[in-house]
């Protein structure tokens, strides 16, 4: 590598985010290098100045921001003192970026096609027809489905994970020297995942591309770089080659980031064929629209008290339309919803105060889920008030003994809005109300994949010792397998609209498996650098992710 | 054929200059940085809207020293005064006050500034017209057609300031009763059209179906009709009830005007109730069982609050013009009730004396002025509030 030339040099970078009248450090001092061809990755929890970083990379920074010391030189040329008309000629020509969601990052009024070519046209670098010859060509090389046709489509007409390799294609349309990823395949589902990652590394080294790969995600990034930087709160924390980083890291924040996935509780055993489950979900069918489409056929399992289900599948395997019958949001067609032995009416409005008490929920963005007008004190104290009838200083006093709980500091936060809060925080407060209406059962719906890995672990760790608190029943829904690892008891594992298998946790981690759950384990991004390489050698390029899923 | 010689001219003159002030702010070494990449970095168009700043400058200059107008004049003089105002406000709102109140006041544009001072200046002047009046809105005295001035060499009368009106009452007297009267009524009509917009629209986002049919396909018949036509029509049959009654007259007018009026208010509220209602926190809500009432006054109505709140000002202007104008068609607020509308029709055949005595001339201009102000400063505010609210940056 260090043959080849040096493309990218960040100096001792600076950058201040404007707030509350004053210009705070939000990165202190960073140093970068990047060779031709080289993938570089950035890593390190929200708010450690990842996409800062990045984007100063390009020499721009985001409104309310300034570069305030350092210097970024991308071959030769001093990003930070360049004119705007030196900086439109490097954009999108020689540096690209792909963003984390393609989805809101393309245009839905223009075809994907014309928004592919408007960057070679604006530089000059091809004729219009030449471009879209050239897309097609890439479009084949990312292994898109039907290339020829496929960029004469809308954005919202093909699936995420397509549009992020369209998204990449068009990053490439110049063949620029360098791509910065700006976790480009956080918002995908693991089997979709594993071919937008074998796609990527594969056009990056066929056009020896340097990249700068942002990710919180510590597995992808060992398939994608050769060598890792960890941030933390805008400081290095260390940089090494991707080898010596995963094996011996240096840093304490480090080895904690690699320990992160070490939390996992003791299975409980089976619960006995004749105890009552809590919750019992029988042959429900459900289907949206009136009953046109349906999205449930024939769904049952059981979840017991003190028990962990974990429900896991890919994004539109009816997982968390599950929740919704049981909750009684969407009541089923057929087939019925028992609570304790005792069939539970199928719409929530004919449900009394004491049914709706005992079934929970807890969502996965705490940030739609919390009413952000309230205080934390009002949203935990509703259900109290409204439950239990406790008003005045004997609601504040069970308020502040919830918070106790979830190791919240009651008389820091009880005051203060979810907008003041940390993401795990909020997270914790879903809980807290969830918990307030003191309840059998709690549905969890991704409840830890908007987080990052440390703060994640601190939600399952506080969940668990919940449940053996108060013998909770949680169903968890879930797409990602190292959290059912951790916590789960038993498994359901649903495509389709259907359970394709389901069973303790032991059992199923090990083969033989369905070949859907096959997938699924294998998708997951492990912590080794040749895990993808040999994947791919064991089941060829045409196996993974969803073009295998569409075959079974 | 000379008129479009000189726009050629100017149009022309205007792009050679941009790109001559362009071309000197890259030559020469400004003292400041930021000046210096402002001008780097200045796209063409930009420095033919500089040039532009700077001729309508100079034609303001031109005009104010060299061949001045007395409307002209006094235009420019309001303006520098009017800002002045803003400025020392702002000044003040920075200085004074706690922490919180400063922090906003440091963080306000100067139109925003502005508008609050007009808002605060109307709200006072409608709440003590009967203190600062010199006189009664109906009070008739025997001198009527009194010019302004209070000169007597020119037709005016110390007693009365802006002098009197065809049958002899005091025009400065009406026109700060006009506050109370045109604003007040405004007032009213705008709340109660928001009780009923709101309401309507929260029920319609939450229960769907049926009820949200009903409510948007009767909205929607509403819109057709052209709002002004619609409640001059309805006015009309109005009138015929009440007959002489001139209190009942202002009633009807008031709900004609908050029934129309709502039906955008509706159709706003409804908008950002459907984007609420699909939150996850009301979701939860729902699960607890609550009631509805909970649901649209607790749970949506908060979150609702700020571009409710914008629109409530953009709302109450065109309420008060749209007052204002039935008012000068003769079937808005009735005599001897003081209304700036009604005046402005009254008085407008002063403004024939504009070449003679331009004072006399703006006597409708005053009450039109008077109109014209508070909604440009209502509008100054909620734009600010809108900005404010919506994040956004410049």
């Amino acid at each position: 590598m260090s043959e080849q030339e040096l493309l990218l040099k960040i100096r001792d970078l600076k950058i201040e985010g404007r707030s509350d009248e004053t210009w705070n450090q939000i990165v202190n001092g960073i140093d970068l290098d990047l060779h031709k061809g080289e993938v570089l990755g950035l890593i390190g929890e929200s708010g450690a100045g990842k996409s800062t970083i990045g984007l100063a990379a390009m020499g721009f920074t985001r409104d309310g921001c300034r570069i305030s010391n350092g210097s970024v030189e991308f071959d030769g040329i001093d990003l930070v003192n360049a004119d705007a008309a030196t900086k439109r000629g490097l954009l999108g020509k020689r540096i690209a970026y792909v963003a984390q969601s393609a989805a809101a990052s393309f245009n839905p009024a223009h075809r994907l096609m014309e928004q592919h070519t408007e960057g070679p046209v604006q530089h000059n670098v091809f004729s219009a027809d030449e471009s879209e010859a050239d897309g097609i060509e890439l479009y084949r090389k990312l292994r898109l489905p039907d290339p020829e046709n496929i960029g004469f489509r809308y954005p919202h007409q093909v699936s995420g994970g397509q549009l992020q390799r369209a998204m990449t294609a068009m990053a490439m349309a110049c063949r620029p020297d360098l791509i910065i990823f700006d976790e480009p395949t956080t918002a995908l589902d693991v089997t979709t995942q594993i071919e937008v990652l074998a796609s990527i590394r594969d056009i990056v080294e066929q056009f020896n591309t340097a990249a700068i790969y942002i990710t919180h995600d510590l597995a992808v990034v060992a398939q994608m770089a050769d060598k890792i930087k960890v941030l933390l709160k805008g400081d290095e924390v260390e940089e090494a080659d991707t080898r010596t980083m995963l094996s011996s890291p240096k840093e304490d924040y480090t080895k904690s980031l690699w320990a992160v996935r070490s939390f996992e509780r003791k299975q409980k055993p089976m619960a006995k064929a004749d105890e009552t489950p809590v919750v019992s979900i029988k042959n429900v069918t459900a289907a949206y629209g009136g009953g046109t489409v349906k999205v449930l056929h024939d769904v049952s399992f059981d979840i017991h008290a003190g028990r962990t289900v974990a429900v896991v599948g890919e994004s539109g395997s009816g997982k968390s339309t599950t929740a919704r019958c049981i909750t009684g949001l969407l009541p089923p067609l057929e087939g019925t919803v028992e609570f304790d032995g005792v069939e539970l009416p199928a719409d929530y409005r004919q449900r009394d105060k004491d049914q709706l008490r005992q079934a929970q929920m807890i969502y996965q963005m705490a940030d739609t889920a919390l009413n952000p007008r309230k205080t934390i004190g009002e949203i935990i104290g509703r259900p109290v008030e409204f439950y239990m009838g406790l008003t005045g200083a004997a609601k504040r006093k069970r308020v502040e003994e919830l918070l106790d709980i979830l190791e919240l500091e009651p008389n820091q936060y009880i005051d203060r809005l979810p907008s003041e809060l940390s993401g795990g925080q909020k997270q914790r407060i879903g809980i807290g109300r969830a918990l307030a209406a003191e309840p059998k059962f709690i549905i969890c719906d991704e409840v830890t994949s908007a987080l990052d890995q440390l703060v994640a672990e601190g939600i399952l760790r506080t969940l668990a010792k919940l449940q053996d608190e108060f013998n909770l029943a949680y169903m968890f829904i879930t797409h990602d397998l190292a959290t059912v690892k951790s916590i789960a008891d038993e498994v359901v594992v649903m495509k389709e609209g259907r359970v394709v298998e389901a069973g303790p946790k032991d059992v199923m981690f090990k083969p033989p498996h369905h070949a859907y759950t096959d997938l699924l384990l294998s998708s997951v991004p492990e912590m080794d650098p040749d895990w993808l390489d040999q994947l791919l050698e064991e089941r060829g390029v045409d196996n993974i992710g969803d073009a295998a899923s569409s075959k079974i | 054929m000379s008129v479009l010689i000189w726009i050629i001219g100017i149009v022309a003159g205007l792009l050679v200059g941009g790109w001559v002030i362009r071309a000197l702010g890259q030559a020469i070494n400004l003292p400041s940085k930021q000046a210096n990449i402002y001008f780097r970095d200045m796209p063409y168009l930009a420095s033919v809207g500089l040039a532009l700043a700077i001729f309508a400058i100079a034609v303001v200059i031109y005009f104010y020293f060299i061949a001045p107008t007395p409307f002209f004049v006094w235009a420019v003089n309001g303006f520098i005064f009017f800002a002045l105002c803003a400025f020392i406000f702002r000044l003040l709102g920075r200085n004074v006050g706690t922490e919180g109140s400063k922090k906003l006041f440091r963080q306000m544009p100067l139109t925003a500034a502005f508008g609050i001072l007009v808002i605060i200046v109307y709200a006072f002047t409608s709440i003590f017209a009967g203190f600062i009046a010199p006189y009664g809105q109906e009070e008739v005295f025997a001198k009527a057609n009194l010019l302004p001035g209070g000169d007597v060499a020119t037709g005016g009368d110390p007693a009365h300031k802006l002098g009197t009106d065809q049958i002899g009452r005091d025009i400065l007297s009406r026109i700060i009763y006009g506050a109370q009267n045109t604003v007040g009524i405004a007032f009213v009509t705008t709340c109660l059209a928001f009780l009923i917009g709101t309401t309507m629209g929260f029920l319609a986002a939450i229960k769907g179906g049926w009820v949200d049919q009903l409510a948007s396909r009767v909205v929607d018949a509403l819109m057709a009709i052209p709002q002004l036509i619609f409640a001059l029509l309805l006015m009309t049959i109005a009138t015929a009830w009440a007959g002489s009654n001139g209190f009942l007259v202002t009633v009807y007018m008031v709900l004609i005007i908050a029934v129309l009026d709502s039906t955008r208010v509706y159709r706003l509220s409804r908008a950002v109730g459907l984007n609420i209602v699909v939150m996850d926190y009301i979701e939860a809500a729902k699960l607890r069982g609550e009631t509805l009432g909970y649901l649209v006054f607790k749970e949506i109505l908060p979150n609702a609050f700020a571009p409710l709140l914008a629109e409530f000002g953009l709302r109450f202007c065109f309420v008060f013009l749209t007052i204002a104008s039935l008012s000068f068609l003769g079937i808005g607020i009735q005599p001897p009730l003081a209304d700036w509308g009604t005046m402005v029709k009254d008085l407008a055949a002063f403004i024939n004396f504009a070449q003679f005595s331009p004072l006399t001339a703006a006597l409708p201009l005053m009450a039109a002025g008077a109109i014209a102000l508070l909604t440009v400063g209502v509008n100054f505010v909620v734009d600010w509030m809108l900005q404010k609210t919506s994040g956004l940056k410049e």
